[in-house]
C-alpha cells in the first residue's frame, strides 16, 4: 500500500524517518519525495501488514501520515477520453490503448490532485482533497 | 484523369452505390492504389474533430412576454448573454463565466444544459418604453420553450493548432490546460489525420454553404472563421446548426482551471473526392501536418517557437524537447474525432446525408494581422525608481535597518561588489531578525529567491506578477543581472491613478 507522510517545518531537519525505520524495522520503498522551505512531504509503499507499526512510531515523532487508499475516481460519463491528464500525472496512471480508450491504472495513483486541476470536463474526483 | 461532380456523388448516396471511407482509412487507399486509382475508387472521405472551440454560442429567441420587454441585459443560469439584437434575441457564448460561480459554470454549461432538456433560470432587465413597458422578467424555460436556439460559432475547427509548454518555475493554468514547470508536458490539439480543414487546405471543395456534421446533427458552413488565416495553413470555419437537434455526446461543457469555460464541439465535413488532386490532398497523415510547440512561459502575443513537430510525433505519447523526453497529452478527444467521421460515412452510405455545392469557396489569400493599439503602453523603464538603494550582502542587520529609516524605502535589493542581485531585504525581514535577536549579516536574512522586472517590459506585465506573487516591489535588474532600478505596486498605482 501507498502512504503519505507529511513532515512539518518545525521537525523537517530531524532525522524522522530514519529513526522510525530503526525502530520498527519496516522497509520503506520511497516513491516520491519532495521538500521545499514550508515542509517536506514523502509518498511511500509499505506492506499492509506493517501500517500500523510504522504510522505509530511516524505520528509519535510529529509526522503526520495518511493513507492513500482511496485512488482518483473516474467518472467514464463525463470523460471524453481526451487524455489531458496523461501529462500532468506524476506515476503514470493514465494511459491510451492503441484504440485511443483512455486506460486509468488507479493502483498507480499518489492522489497528488494535480490531473483533477487538469481534466476540462470533470471527470476526475478524490474522495477528499488531502490538502 | 477521373472527374466527378457533386450531383453524380449526391446520385450515388441516393441509390446506394456511393463508395465512402474516413480520411484515416484514405491514408491506406491512396498509398495503395495512388491518387488516380483511389480517386476512382472512392467518392467521399469523411472527416470529424472534436475538441474544445472556445469562439462557439448560440442564439436564442425566447418570444415575447406579456407585457412584452425589449430585453436590455440577460442572464441565463447567472451567465450574461449579448442582447443587443432586438427585443427577445440573445446570444449566449461559450466562454462568458457566471456572475455567483465564476468559471465553474459558463456559457458552455447552460447550452449544454439546453440540449439535455433541463430547465434554464431567465432573468431580465429593460429600461422600459412604450412599445416595451416592462422592466424586468424572470422566467425558467428549456429548449422547447424557444422559437429558435440556432448554434453560430465564429471561429471552429482550426485547420491546424499550436502546441504549448512551459519554460518557467511555475505552473501554468493556460486554455492549452495545465502546463507544468520546467518543460514538464506538452499539450496540443487537433485531430492530425482527421482534421477538415487540413484534408482539403486548398478549399476546393469546402465553402459557403458546405452542409456538415455538427453536434450529432447536419449543420453548414456559414463562411471563413474569424482569424481565418489561410495564407499560413491556419484556416478557420463560422458554422452554424440547429441546437435542438444536437446531441450532447458532441457537444460538451468544460472548464479549464484558471482560465474559464469553454466548449467542446464535434464537427466533420464530407470531403467530395472530385478529381486526384482531391484524392492526394486526402491522404493527408499525422506525419504531414507539421506544427509548433510554443513556451507559454513567455506571456505575449508572438510566444517563442521551442520547437516544430509533427502530429505523429505529438501523437506517439512524447516528444524531445532540448535533449528531454517530454511527455504529451491531447487536448481534443481523437476517439470522438473519430467517431464523428465514422457516423458522418454511416449518414452517407445510408442515403441520410448529401453533399452540397458550396455557394463560394473559403477565401485563399487572408491572414489574421494582430490588434492595432493607439494608447501608449507604459514601459517599467517609463515608472520604475532609477536611483534604486541597494545594500551590500556582507552588510549588517543594522546597516540595512539604518539605510531604510534613512531613504524611507522598505525594500532594498541585496547585491554583490558588481551590483549583481543576490537577494532583497525588507523591513519586516529586519524586525523578523531583530525579533529573533539574529544581529547577523543581511546575507544570512535576506530572501534569496527574488521576483525581478525587466526594464523593456510592460507594466501590465510587471503590475501582473507583483499579483501573482504578493509581493510589493521588485528590482529591475538587465540581462547581467544588474539592478538598474526597482518598480513598486505604488508607481504602478499612480501611474493609472494620472490616467483617470
Amino acid at each position: 500500500m501507498k502512504i503519505r507522510i507529511v513532515i512539518d517545518q518545525d521537525i523537517v531537519t530531524k532525522p524522522i524517518l530514519a529513526e522510525a525505520i530503526l525502530e520498527t524495522g519496516v522497509l520503506l520503498n520511497i516513491a516520491q519525495a519532495h521538500f521545499d522551505s514550508a515542509a517536506g512531504e514523502i509518498i511511500v509503499d509499505i506492506k499492509d501488514t506493517e501500517y500500523s507499526k510504522i504510522k505509530n512510531a511516524l505520528v509519535l515523532r510529529g509526522a503526520k501520515v495518511l493513507k492513500l487508499d482511496t485512488p482518483i475516481n473516474w467518472d467514464e460519463e463525463e470523460c471524453v477520453e481526451c487524455g489531458a491528464c496523461i501529462s500532468v500525472c506524476p506515476t503514470k496512471v493514465f494511459s491510451m490503448d492503441i484504440e485511443w480508450n483512455l486506460i486509468v491504472d488507479n493502483t498507480k495513483c499518489i492522489q497528488c490532485g494535480t490531473c483533477i486541476e487538469m481534466c476540462p470536463h470533470d471527470a476526475l474526483s478524490l474522495m477528499y482533497e488531502s490538502k | 484523369m477521373v472527374s466527378k461532380s457533386i450531383n453524380e456523388i449526391n446520385e450515388r448516396i441516393k441509390d446506394g452505390s456511393v463508395s465512402v471511407v474516413t480520411a484515416e482509412e484514405m491514408v491506406g487507399i491512396v498509398a495503395e492504389l495512388g491518387a488516380q486509382g483511389a480517386a476512382k475508387e472512392v467518392d467521399v472521405v469523411t472527416t470529424g474533430t472534436f475538441g474544445a472551440m472556445c469562439s462557439s454560442g448560440v442564439f436564442l429567441n425566447f418570444g415575447h412576454s406579456e407585457p412584452p420587454i425589449k430585453m436590455q441585459r440577460i442572464w441565463l443560469n447567472d451567465v450574461e448573454a449579448y442582447t443587443g439584437v432586438a427585443a427577445v434575441d440573445a446570444y449566449i457564448g461559450a466562454t462568458q463565466v457566471s456572475e455567483t460561480l465564476g468559471m465553474e459554470y459558463g456559457g458552455a454549461h447552460v447550452i449544454e444544459d439546453l440540449i439535455k432538456g433541463n430547465a434554464i433560470e431567465v432573468h431580465a432587465t429593460s429600461p422600459g418604453t412604450d412599445c416595451y413597458p416592462r422592466k424586468v422578467l424572470d422566467t425558467t424555460i428549456d429548449i422547447d420553450d424557444l422559437n429558435q436556439a440556432i448554434m453560430l460559432n465564429p471561429r471552429n475547427a482550426y485547420q491546424r493548432y499550436n502546441a504549448a509548454t512551459n519554460s518557467t518555475s511555475q505552473k501554468l493554468y493556460t486554455y492549452m490546460g495545465l502546463l507544468m514547470p520546467n518543460f514538464g508536458n506538452v499539450t496540443y490539439s487537433g485531430a492530425g489525420v482527421l482534421s477538415p480543414l487540413s484534408n482539403d487546405p486548398e478549399y476546393r471543395t469546402i465553402g459557403t454553404g458546405t452542409r456538415i456534421f455538427l453536434g450529432g446533427a447536419q449543420g453548414y458552413i456559414v463562411g471563413q472563421g474569424t482569424q481565418h488565416s489561410s495564407t499560413n495553413g491556419f484556416g478557420t470555419l463560422m458554422i452554424q446548426g440547429d441546437l435542438k437537434e444536437m446531441d450532447q455526446e458532441f457537444i460538451n461543457a468544460s472548464t479549464f482551471t484558471g482560465y474559464g469555460t469553454s466548449l467542446y464541439v464535434g464537427m466533420g465535413i464530407p470531403i467530395p473526392v472530385l478529381d486526384e488532386k482531391i484524392a492526394q490532398a486526402t491522404a493527408v497523415s499525422d506525419a504531414d501536418i507539421i506544427t509548433k510547440v510554443l513556451d507559454y512561459g513567455v506571456p505575449s502575443r508572438d510566444r517563442p517557437v521551442v520547437r516544430q513537430v509533427t502530429y505523429e510525433e505529438l501523437r506517439s505519447g512524447s516528444i524531445d524537447i532540448k535533449g528531454c523526453e517530454v511527455v504529451t497529452s491531447s487536448l481534443s478527444s481523437f476517439k470522438r474525432s473519430r467517431q464523428v467521421a465514422g457516423i458522418l460515412k454511416d449518414w452517407i452510405a445510408h442515403g441520410e446525408f448529401f453533399l452540397s455545392q458550396p455557394a463560394e469557396r473559403l477565401p485563399l489569400d487572408t491572414i489574421s494581422k494582430p490588434m492595432k493599439q493607439t494608447r501608449g503602453t507604459p514601459m517599467v523603464k517609463n515608472i520604475m525608481t532609477k536611483n534604486v538603494i541597494t545594500i551590500h550582502k556582507n552588510a549588517s542587520v543594522y546597516e540595512a535597518a539604518k539605510k531604510i529609516m534613512d531613504v524611507s524605502f522598505t525594500h532594498l535589493p541585496v547585491v554583490t561588489e558588481n551590483n549583481t542581485l543576490v537577494g532583497i531585504v525588507t523591513a519586516w525581514d529586519i524586525s523578523k531578525a531583530v525579533a529573533q535577536n539574529t544581529f547577523d549579516l543581511v546575507e544570512n536574512i535576506m530572501t534569496k529567491k527574488v521576483v525581478t522586472a525587466m526594464d523593456s517590459e510592460q507594466v501590465t506585465l510587471a503590475a501582473r506578477r507583483l499579483e501573482q506573487y504578493r509581493v510589493s516591489a521588485m528590482p529591475v535588474v538587465d540581462g547581467q543581472n544588474h539592478v538598474i532600478g526597482i518598480i513598486t505596486s505604488d508607481d504602478i498605482s499612480m501611474l493609472f491613478a494620472r490616467r483617470d
